[in-house]
């Protein structure tokens, strides 16, 4: 379902090229789980963002599905995001002004995929109904993840990618909020790609990839 | 449409959650608004009641013909011009008297009147036949009848006891003035068979050549785009203009802080909106949406408070341009539907200019928070050296202006720049400033008190510079407003030298009177004068009659004279000029001055300038029996009497008893200068409102400045609390600081207002009035000034750190558990 084929990256700083993807190869397949490793520097996150069109690569080819992330405008990649990817980061990145409600249907509500019986689900399966007229900053650390990994699923996207969701949170509310995006994902069927630097965590997904110094190891 | 509704009520959540924020955001935009449309209202009103004078058949709007030698001429000649194929239509105009109030009566002959002159047709409409036919019709604006205390359809008495034919209401017509059929009109003026203008229609067809028909009698005087009021009167709408301009970018200082913290508060939240799948594109017009929404509510709300501060100024700004010009402006205000269309877009337009720094970031929002390639000072120094430059070209162009230009316009860009520069170079100044502070110290707390305080200058400086630039025009037009009432003060005892003045309801009374006054020995001296207006050289001017007497000789002050200039005058050929006419008309001493006069042309000589405060029309002084000799019909009915002071009630009392006459035509010399004094402080009542909302918006720009950036405070003040510092010596340390800056802006605004002063009175009134001004500075006016600006800032500051003193220690702690 995705495909990443000699993708390459590399950045300007004051001096110097440094190169931070070096001719990248994975792929996805649906209902898959895969971890990226690597230690920092990597260019696990630069790959992630790559693939969420959140920048544009050098060289080389991202297809997700029958679309090629590499080839889009940035118009186009929004609609990618809006429509086909579920985003988690590790700094949960809601929106503070909005209650868990509204932050949790947004997404769904502006790709016009919205699914009040889906979204039942997802609160309840995510153990938020109690917290839905709560704003962001009432919640914990583990509860906004809780909410952003609702937010990235509501529209049921054929891959969700997560960039080290658990980095913030302590070790047993880490081991459930994966949990609960392996149940779900498992429920929806997408694929799912997550950068973490916890073997530990890594362990528990179906696949794991290591990047060192811009290529697959 | 359903998806950008969506972003557009995530949008709208942030000001939801921060209502402060947002009603910050409203005030900007309401202040502005309100002050700019108030303004435009006022002038649209005074341009509304020009055009209606302009309009009453026929001013400077329509072609006409008038005497060479500036007075009536023969009917005989309208009969000739029109067997010859001209479309001329006979105007008779001068003014009559009703219970002692001087109106302008305008006698016409519909039938032939242009369609041009707009009023005409109404006349067509309501019934020419009424009009013409005897008894006939006196034409009547709302206001004029109102304040001659009449009812339509009354037939008032002049004050020779002739009778106006019944008054009708015509709502298009200017106020202070009255229309009659030219018979009427010609037999109530005693000019039988005397025309004053003949109107031009545009019918083309052909004609004989004026000179053919007319001689060298008449010449044509060609439509002007502006009436001789709306000239008269450009430079006051200017100065309105100016004050309404500049409170409004002081509200947009407000609307701009607002905007740029809201956008700086939310940029997390539109990197998470981006990465949700909004397109840039997408969410640039929703916040383009948003801010035109917003404006919209706040230009309606200001458009409301616009029209409640013209409604109050207004009364203050008719008797203004009546003192100042004798323009007639209704005292209720009615506006345009483009009034109101004009002030919300000045909203949109207003707040997408304040917030054109904060959409530009939001087009090139990178989706990636990335680090910032300048550490804070880096960036800073990059912004101080960019602000720097350009104040310093600012600063030349204004230097230019002042070396080559020569008009008002040039005199308002010179200050303008001015000001412009002053408020860039005020942070690069703070900056040098607050750098010299942190190196003159080494204790870790004031070292921190004055590097922090340059971190904070960036975010202060808009509230700041609009602080700097309303103290400033404060000072200076408080200086202005001083300098020239000192001066007017003694310019008001020099030239009101007599005791009593009287203006006789006839010649005849006046006659009278001066027989009278012969057998009364408490009178000193009859000291009669007379005026009257005229064109010259283009230009509408009065020329002034008076006696030749040692009055004065001794009391008049002269700007500058020849040595033999009231012997001169005396002689009938010497005239003493008006500053503003001498400057309008580069005229100096011995200039030859050929004054178009009824009985031929009156050569004189240019023999003094003197000073004609308030007076818009250039003005010369003359011999009253030379004056007599070259206008035979001139009006003698005014005198002035000089009396022992301890016999003006007697006289006064007599005067009244034996002539009738009352308060509008019998007056003391206290009285007199009382009114002028009035007159004068009436003038710049508008002014001073004008000046203290200015600085009033500059405090609550403060205010809103302190209390936005209070919120993004919290993680430099909360390590300072972590090692110890307690919340009320943060807050101590705060207040010291806003206070700090403020009195190093309130300090550096007291030379540029100095400046701004010399400015208007060395430049702006010259131009504007003609009038050039002692420059005088009044320190304690500074001092004063000092202290409200430090008070406004002490209460801008209070609110922020009363919230920093009640802050609760979880808040703080949570700027360590919950940074983003």
């Amino acid at each position: 379902m995705l495909t990443v084929r000699h993708l390459t990256k590399s950045y300007r700083s004051a001096q110097e090229q440094i190169a931070v993807l070096r001719g990248v190869d994975l792929s996805v397949a649906a209902g898959e789980s895969v971890a990226l490793t690597g230690e920092s520097g990597s260019g696990k996150s630069t790959l992630l963002h790559l693939i969420a069109g959140l920048d544009e690569a050098d060289s080389g080819e991202i297809q997700l599905g029958d679309i090629i992330v590499t080839g889009l405008h940035d118009s186009a990649r929004a609609a990618l995001r809006r429509d086909r990817l579920g985003l988690v980061f590790q700094q949960f990145n809601l929106i503070p002004s909005l209650s868990v409600a509204d932050n949790l249907a947004f997404q769904s509500r502006i790709a016009g995929k919205h699914d009040a019986a889906w979204q039942r689900e997802l609160t309840e399966r995510l153990g938020l109904g109690a917290l839905l007229r709560r704003y962001p900053e009432q919640l914990s650390g583990g509860q906004q993840q809780r909410v952003a990994i609702g937010r990235a699923l509501a529209s049921k996207p054929p891959l969700l990618l997560a960039d080290e969701p658990t980095g913030n949170l302590d070790e047993d509310t880490a081991d459930e909020v994966l949990r609960l995006a392996r149940d779900l994902v498992a429920r929806t069927g997408c694929g799912f790609l997550m950068v973490t630097h916890s073997e530990r965590l890594a362990a528990t997904l179906d696949r794991r990839i290591h990047l060192h110094a811009g290529l697959i190891a | 449409m359903r998806r950008a509704l969506w972003i557009l009520a995530v949008l709208l959540s942030h000001w939801r959650r921060h209502p402060m924020q947002f009603a910050t955001l409203l005030i900007g935009l309401i202040a502005a608004t309100a002050l700019w449309s108030g303004v435009q209202a006022l002038n649209q009103q005074a341009r509304t009641s020009y055009d209606r004078a302009a309009a009453a058949f026929g001013g400077t709007r329509t072609p006409m013909l008038v005497a060479t030698n500036g007075g009536a001429f023969s009917q005989q000649l309208f009969v000739d011009l029109r067997r010859a194929g001209w479309p001329v239509s006979p105007v008779v105009e001068g003014r009559i008297s009703i219970g002692g109030r001087s109106v302008r009566l305008l006698g016409i002959e519909p039938v032939t009147m242009p369609v041009e002159a707009s009023a005409a047709t109404e006349i067509g409409r309501t019934g020419a036949q009424a009009f013409l036919t005897p008894p006939g019709q006196a034409l009547i604006a709302p206001e004029t009848l109102a304040s001659l205390g009449l009812a339509e359809g009354a037939t008032p008495a002049l004050n020779d006891g002739a009778l106006l034919p019944p008054l009708k209401l015509q709502p298009q017509l200017a106020p202070g003035v009255l229309v009659v059929d030219i018979g009427i009109a010609q037999k109530l003026l005693k000019m039988p068979d005397q025309i004053s203008r003949l109107l031009i229609g545009s019918a083309k067809g052909p004609r004989a050549s004026l000179e053919s028909v007319a001689g060298d009698r008449l010449r044509l005087v060609q439509p002007d785009a502006e009436t001789d009021l709306e000239r008269l009167t450009d430079s006051f709408h200017l100065n309105l203009t100016a004050f309404g301009l500049l409170s409004f970018f002081v509200g947009l200082f407000i609307v701009n802080s607002a905007i740029g913290l809201g956008f700086e508060q939310r940029l997390p939240m539109l990197r998470t909106l981006r990465a949700c799948g909004v397109s840039a594109r997408q969410l640039n017009s929703v916040l383009i949406l948003e801010l035109v929404s917003i404006a919209l509510i706040a230009g309606a709300i200001g458009l409301v408070c616009g029209y409640f501060i013209a409604a109050s100024l207004l009364p203050d700004v008719a008797a203004s341009l009546r003192g100042l010009y004798g323009a007639q402006i209704p005292g209720q205000l009615t506006l345009k539907p483009e009034w109101w269309f004009a002030g919300l877009a000045i909203s949109i337009i207003g707040a997408l200019l304040a917030a054109t720094s904060s959409l530009l970031k939001a087009v090139h929002l990178p989706l990636l928070a990335t680090a910032q390639p300048y550490a804070w000072q880096q960036a800073q120094h990059r912004w101080l050296r960019l602000q720097g430059t350009g104040a310093l070209l600012v600063f030349i162009a204004a230097g230019l202006a002042l070396w080559l230009g020569d008009s008002l316009i040039a005199g308002f860009f010179v200050l303008a720049a001015l000001l412009l520069g002053a408020a860039l170079a005020l942070p690069v100044i703070l900056g040098i400033v607050l750098a010299c502070g942190e190196r003159s110290t080494r204790r870790p707390l004031v070292t921190w008190f004055w590097a922090d305080s340059r971190l904070q200058l960036s975010g202060l400086s808009l509230a700041l510079m609009a602080l700097l630039l309303a103290l400033a025009v404060n000072v200076g037009v408080g200086t202005m407003v001083e300098s020239f009432s000192r001066t007017f003060t003694g310019w008001l005892d020099g030239r009101l030298a007599s005791e009593i003045y009287l203006n006789a309801a006839s010649e005849k009374q006046a006659i009278e009177i001066k027989t009278w006054l012969k057998t009364r020995p408490d009178v000193q001296a009859v000291l009669p004068g007379s005026r009257t207006d005229l064109q010259f050289n283009g230009a509408p001017i009065e020329l002034l009659g008076f006696a030749d007497h040692a009055t004065y000789r001794d009391q008049w002050p002269l700007l500058d004279s020849t040595s033999d200039a009231w012997d001169r005058v005396r002689s009938g050929d010497g005239a003493l000029v008006s500053e503003q006419l001498s400057l309008r008309m580069k005229l100096k001493l011995g200039d030859r001055l050929d004054v178009p006069t009824p009985t031929g042309t009156w050569p004189m000589d240019v023999v003094a300038v003197y000073a004609d405060y308030g007076n818009p029309k250039g003005q010369i002084g003359v011999n009253i029996d030379a004056l007599v000799k070259h206008f035979p019909d001139i009006s003698q009915t005014r005198m002035g009497l000089r009396v022992a002071p301890a016999a003006v009630p007697a006289l006064i009392d007599a005067i009244r008893t034996r002539f009738g006459l009352d308060g509008r035509n019998l007056a003391d010399q206290t009285t007199v200068k009382t009114e002028s004094r009035a007159i004068f402080n009436r003038t710049f009542a508008v002014t001073a409102a004008l000046n203290a909302f200015t600085l009033g918006v500059a405090g609550v720009a403060l205010l809103t400045s302190l209390l936005t950036l209070s919120n993004s405070r919290l993680p430099q003040l909360a390590p300072l609390w972590a090692i110890g510092i307690t919340r009320r010596r943060l807050a101590g340390i705060e207040l010291l600081k806003t206070l700090s800056v403020a009195l190093i802006t309130s300090l550096l605004a007291l030379p540029l207002g100095l400046l701004v002063a010399w400015c208007l009175i060395a430049i702006v009134n010259v131009k504007a009035f003609g009038w050039r001004l002692p420059f005088h500075v009044f320190p304690l006016q500074l001092v004063q000034l000092l202290g409200v600006a430090m008070l406004a800032s002490l209460l801008a500051a209070l609110l922020p750190i009363l919230k920093l003193l009640r802050m609760q220690p979880a808040t703080l702690v949570k700027v360590f558990a919950n940074e983003r």
